[in-house]
Parts: structure tokens; C-alpha cells; sequence
């Protein structure tokens, strides 16, 4: 590296025309170590590092494609909403920004849902969208939330969520911190209606979305080395101004924490979700025992929060 | 007039700054009761009311924010203290701390027994680590969540007074599941069959707030501010310069009014003329009259419906708010 290679090339390079047909990175580096890869051979392999296991982001159509049986399901339309309901301006506006990431993704927003077959069983996935302003989470993520859970209890499928998010979308302000109660009743629903809500935390979750819906998972699974937390690593290195330990928020760490239940490599995913919904969903029998074995309990459960024990 | 003397004043309080100086100069000078001097004081002491209403009344964004942040500002244990009797302080979440930036326990309001929960930022030095300035580690969420459903088994409604710069991010924190803690409270707050009123005194500062502030009915004082992130947090992200605090804070629309009419708060609560800073026991009287409304409003109804309303209130935010 010298001045010539910072200051010089990239002007040639403009001269020339920046744009040329061959593809750029055909070759990818591991981030974790270093090793070079062949793109095709990287996405053959759900984009995790051949050499070292490293998982690097895998987009969201992909996701769907390996985790449903034989790469099929069905994509459901998200309801519209109110785009930039605070006429929201920073250096650009937020309309703008709105728009690259639309033509860039050809998406709407940060968040698919699907419906289909995971394992054997019925399932509903929602997954984010790093890639769209990442994956934060606004009012048109909530709705997808929203219509994911009510979908599922509608199918009686379960519910997979998959965020890789940031965290809350500062340009929608408030109302995007109101998506943390909102999306908090949708799997509420979800539970209520006795079915599993499992949550598959991938790179990264944090902020907002780690503090509501993310976090309330029936069964909690996270990515190998996903970063997972409430706060961004460097506000809490300026706050407390000390190093952070090795492997701080990664998965294997909350796992160690007791945070999560289970780390699971990518290509296990779709076997490892099958079976623990098939397990948790067994719930024909279950549901015909409890309400006898209610029956003949203390008929307090109804009492509306009144609370007081029969005194003796 | 002045209930509390105020000695920190704001950047946009120069005039009342110069004013009020000029009214101790003269008051000093004037031991012996000269007529002259007494009016003269009269006269600027009026001068300093229209000068404090004239700007309160047209308070930019960030100038919000530094008033809810003020010093001098009534804190939780002041509305506390004021507000409610036979208070009995509540302590820890029974699985590894007592987290003093939430404070929590029973008492009562116009007689009725309540849980009252609030975030308490301190008033000096050493209050302010004591409660580390407000900002709650898991510790103090999972001891609110205990304390709802301590509110909930026995039929009583609670209050939640915010007031945070948000929660605590540090090490610790993060380990103890500081992320879980905040989620877990919210979906606490969204189960309670009993009635549950939020306050915002001061700062609502993210996550930190909002897992607390899952209420029926969510007031916030009129000088108060509420947000996602810090003015300084949101310029530093996407200004990638903190010193644009001034234009996030204006988009951010985190005011009291922006937020009543976003349809995320339901009522504000007036403060004296120059904030609550200036008149604290004004401020928080007012307070304590539309807590006591709202609870009474509530108490009525059914718990089942008071949840089931309370979750059709917050599924709706944003899919009609804003247009």
C-alpha cells in the first residue's frame, strides 16, 4: 500500500469506466480466516467459510429456500402502511433512502413471510432482510410480524422468525419503538394459541428487535458466532471504557450465559427446527388431558387477579 | 413566580438569566423596605413571567430536550413522595440484585393501593451513582416484571413514572440478558388484568422506557420527550456527526405534542409557566390529578377486557398513526 495505490487508481479506474461485465468478487475472503473463496462454491454452501466453518450472512430468499422442504412454499403479501409517517429528513430523505433500498432489494421492506413445510410440519417463516437498511425494523416489519403470527395461528402452523436486524428504524421514530409491543402481542398470539414460536437469531440481533419478539422465543436458536445483544458493542466500550472480552454477544457466548437454548450450524437448521417443532407439536393429546386434569384443581384460576388465598 | 430557585439555566435562558440576577442584586440592596426598589423588583419579576412563558411556549425540539433532562427537574422520588402514602418500597428481582435505578413498591393513591414503579435518576452526586443516573440494568426490568405480577395476583392497578436515558449498556448487563429483561417486562405490562398508567416526568429514553410504558393510558408531561434513540445517538448515526443533535431531535418528532398527535401517547400533562424545573410541586399536583383520573377511569372494567384493549391499543400503533 502506497499513495499511489490510495490516490491514484481509483481516478484511473473512473477514467476507464467503473462498471466492466465480468462479475466483481468472484473470489470472496473469509472474514475470520482469510482464506480465499470461489463465490459459487460459497453459495453452495450457504455462504459458511469451507476452511473454517465462519457463517456469513445468508440473504433471505435463500433462507426460505433451504429452510422449507424441497425449497417450496408460498410468499404472502404484506399489508400497506404509511410510508414515512414522520416526513423523516437526516443528510437525505428518508423517502429516498426508501426508494434505493426498494430498487436495490426489489422488496418493499425489511421482512418475507412465508408459509409451507418445515420438516414435516406446517410452519409460517418470517425473515428479515439485512441487506434492506439493516433489516431495522419499522412500522411495515411489525406488520409483517403482525400478519405472520396471526397466519400461523389461522394454519395452526408454527412460527419461525429470523431476525438479522439492527434494531429499531430511527426514521420512523417513536412508531418504531411502539413495533416493540406490537410485535410482542403478535406472538403472544402465537402462544396462546398453543402453538411454538421459535425464534432463529442470525447475524446480527440487536436493539429494539433483540428487546421485544426476538428475545420471547418458546425455543431460542442462534447461528454460529451471530452477534446477538441490546446495545452495539461500541456504545458499551464508550460507556464503560473498558476492552470487551473475546467472543462478547456472539452466539456461543449467550449460550454459555444461558440466553439461548441451543447453537445450531446452518446446515443442520432445517432438521434440527423439524424435529423440535414435530416435538413440541404433538399436541393432540396433550390438549385433551389438561383441561381434566384443570377440572379437578382449585377453581381459582379465573378469579380475575384477586388473589387472596382462602384463609384457613 | 419561582416555587425553587434555580441556579442551572439553560442556554436559551439567558434573558431570565440576567433578569433574575438583576432581581437578587436588588432585593440584597434593599433591606429596609425602600417603596421604590419593591416595585422595581414587582416590575422585573413580571418581566421574567412573560419572557418564561414567551419561550416555554415556543420550546424547539432539542430545547425540550434539555429542559426534560434539567438538573433540577422533579425526579421519580419526588412524584413518590408527594404523591403517594404509606409508600413501602419493594427491593430486588430475587435472582441476583437489587438494581436501584428502578425503584418499585405499594402504597396508595387517593386511598386506593397501587404498585408504583419508576425509574430514578438521582439529584446529586451521589444519589446519581446510587441509582446510576436511571439507567436500569436487567436487574431493575425483572424486578418491575416481578412487581407487575405482584400487581396483577392482587387486583391492584400500577403506575409507572419514566424517566431514563435508557437502559444500561455494560457488560454485565448484556450477559445477565439485558435484551430478555426489556422484552419480558413489555410482555409483562401487555398481560396484566389490572390497570396500568404510565407517566413520562422527564426522559423516555428506547427500550429502556417502553418496558415500562405498555399502559392503558400513557400521559407525558409537557415538557418531556420520549424516542427511540437520543438526539445525540440518532445525529451520531446518521449525520455521522453528533453535533446535528439540534435537526434529530427536530425529526425524531419526540415532544409531548408530536406524540399526542401520533396517537402513541393519550393526554399531557401541563406544567407551571417555565417547567417543572421552576415549579416542581405545581407540576407534580397536576401530575398526581390526572394519574388519579386515569386509575379512576380504569378501575371499573374488567381485566380480561382492560388486556384485551390495552393489545388492540398497541397492535394498532402505527398502522393508522401518522397520516
Amino acid at each position: 500500500m502506497n499513495w499511489l495505490n490510495n490516490y491514484v487508481r481509483p481516478k484511473i479506474r473512473s477514467l476507464v469506466g467503473a462498471k466492466s461485465d465480468v462479475p466483481e468478487n468472484l473470489w470472496l475472503q473469509c472474514p475470520s480466516c482469510e482464506q480465499m473463496l470461489f463465490h459459487r462454491d460459497l453459495e453452495a454452501n450457504l455462504n459458511v467459510c469451507s476452511n473454517c466453518g465462519h457463517h456469513m450472512r445468508l440473504p433471505a430468499r435463500r433462507r426460505l429456500d433451504t429452510l422449507f422442504d424441497d425449497g417450496a412454499y408460498t410468499e404472502i403479501e404484506l399489508p400497506d402502511n404509511v410510508a414515512d409517517p414522520l416526513k423523516f429528513r437526516d443528510r437525505k430523505r428518508y423517502t429516498d433512502r426508501l426508494k434505493d433500498s426498494r430498487s436495490s432489494t426489489g422488496r418493499q421492506d425489511a421482512i418475507i413471510v412465508a408459509h409451507g413445510t418445515v420438516g414435516g410440519q406446517k410452519a409460517v417463516i418470517a425473515v428479515f432482510d439485512f441487506l434492506f437498511m439493516g433489516g431495522s425494523m419499522g412500522i411495515a416489519v411489525g406488520n409483517g410480524i403482525v400478519a405472520g403470527a396471526q397466519l400461523a395461528v389461522l394454519q395452526e402452523a408454527a412460527f419461525i422468525v429470523i431476525p438479522s436486524s439492527g434494531g429499531a428504524r430511527m426514521q420512523e421514530g417513536i412508531l418504531s419503538l411502539m413495533q416493540m409491543p406490537r410485535t410482542t402481542i403478535a406472538v403472544q398470539q402465537v402462544k396462546e394459541a398453543g402453538l411454538p414460536y421459535i425464534v432463529l437469531l442470525a447475524d446480527p440481533t440487536t436493539g429494539g428487535v433483540s428487546a421485544s419478539f426476538a428475545m420471547l422465543g418458546d425455543i431460542a436458536v442462534a447461528e454460529p458466532g451471530a452477534i446477538i445483544g441490546f446495545a452495539g458493542a461500541r456504545v458499551i466500550e464508550e460507556t464503560i471504557r473498558e476492552k470487551l472480552p473475546e467472543g462478547f454477544q456472539r452466539a456461543e457466548y449467550l449460550l454459555e450465559h444461558g440466553m439461548i437454548d441451543m447453537v445450531v450450524p446452518r446446515h443442520d437448521l432445517p432438521e434440527s427446527l423439524g424435529r423440535v417443532i414435530g416435538l413440541l407439536g404433538q399436541k393432540s393429546s396433550g390438549a385433551e388431558i389438561i383441561p381434566v386434569t384443570a377440572a379437578t384443581a382449585a377453581p381459582d384460576a379465573d378469579s380475575g387477579g384477586d388473589g387472596a388465598a382462602p384463609a384457613d | 413566580m419561582a416555587d425553587t430557585p434555580v441556579h442551572a439555566f439553560l442556554d436559551f435562558e439567558k434573558t431570565i438569566a440576567e433578569l433574575e440576577g438583576k432581581i437578587e442584586e436588588l432585593r440584597h440592596l434593599n433591606d429596609g423596605g425602600d417603596v421604590s426598589i419593591v416595585d422595581e423588583v414587582e416590575r422585573l419579576q413580571t418581566r421574567v413571567n412573560r419572557e418564561l412563558t414567551q419561550i416555554y411556549s415556543n420550546l424547539t425540539a432539542w430545547q425540550k430536550v434539555q429542559v426534560a433532562r434539567h438538573p433540577a427537574r422533579p425526579h421519580c422520588l419526588d412524584y413518590v413522595s408527594a404523591l403517594v402514602s404509606d409508600f413501602t418500597p419493594l427491593a430486588g428481582d430475587r435472582t441476583y440484585a437489587e438494581d436501584h435505578a428502578i425503584i418499585g413498591g405499594l402504597g396508595r393513591i387517593n386511598g386506593q393501593s397501587v404498585v408504583v414503579i419508576g425509574q430514578e435518576k438521582g439529584h446529586d452526586t451521589e444519589s446519581r451513582v446510587k441509582h446510576n443516573f436511571g439507567m436500569a440494568r436487567p436487574e431493575g426490568y425483572r424486578k418491575a416484571q416481578r412487581l407487575m405480577e405482584l400487581a396483577d395476583r392482587f387486583g391492584l392497578p400500577v403506575v409507572t413514572l419514566v424517566d431514563t436515558a435508557g437502559a444500561y449498556p455494560g457488560i454485565g448487563a448484556e450477559e445477565r440478558g439485558q435484551a430478555e429483561a426489556i422484552a419480558r417486562s413489555i410482555e409483562v405490562c401487555l398481560n396484566l388484568r389490572v390497570p396500568i398508567v404510565s407517566l413520562v416526568i422527564g426522559e423516555g429514553g428506547s427500550g429502556g422506557a417502553i418496558a415500562i410504558a405498555v399502559a392503558d393510558q400513557v400521559l407525558m408531561m409537557e415538557h418531556a420527550v420520549y424516542s427511540v434513540i437520543s438526539p445525540e445517538g440518532c445525529a451520531s448515526i446518521l449525520w455521522r456527526d453528533g453535533k446535528f443533535a439540534t435537526d434529530a431531535a427536530n425529526a425524531l418528532k419526540l415532544t409531548a405534542q408530536d406524540l399526542l398527535q401520533l396517537g402513541v401517547i393519550d393526554e399531557i400533562v401541563s406544567e407551571p409557566v417555565g417547567a417543572a424545573h421552576r415549579g416542581g410541586d405545581r407540576a407534580i399536583r397536576a401530575a398526581g390529578k390526572a394519574i388519579a383520573e386515569a386509575l379512576s377511569d380504569l378501575c371499573g372494567t374488567d381485566g380480561a377486557v382492560l388486556r384485551q384493549n390495552r393489545r388492540k391499543k398497541f397492535l394498532k400503533m402505527g398502522d393508522t398513526a401518522g397520516i
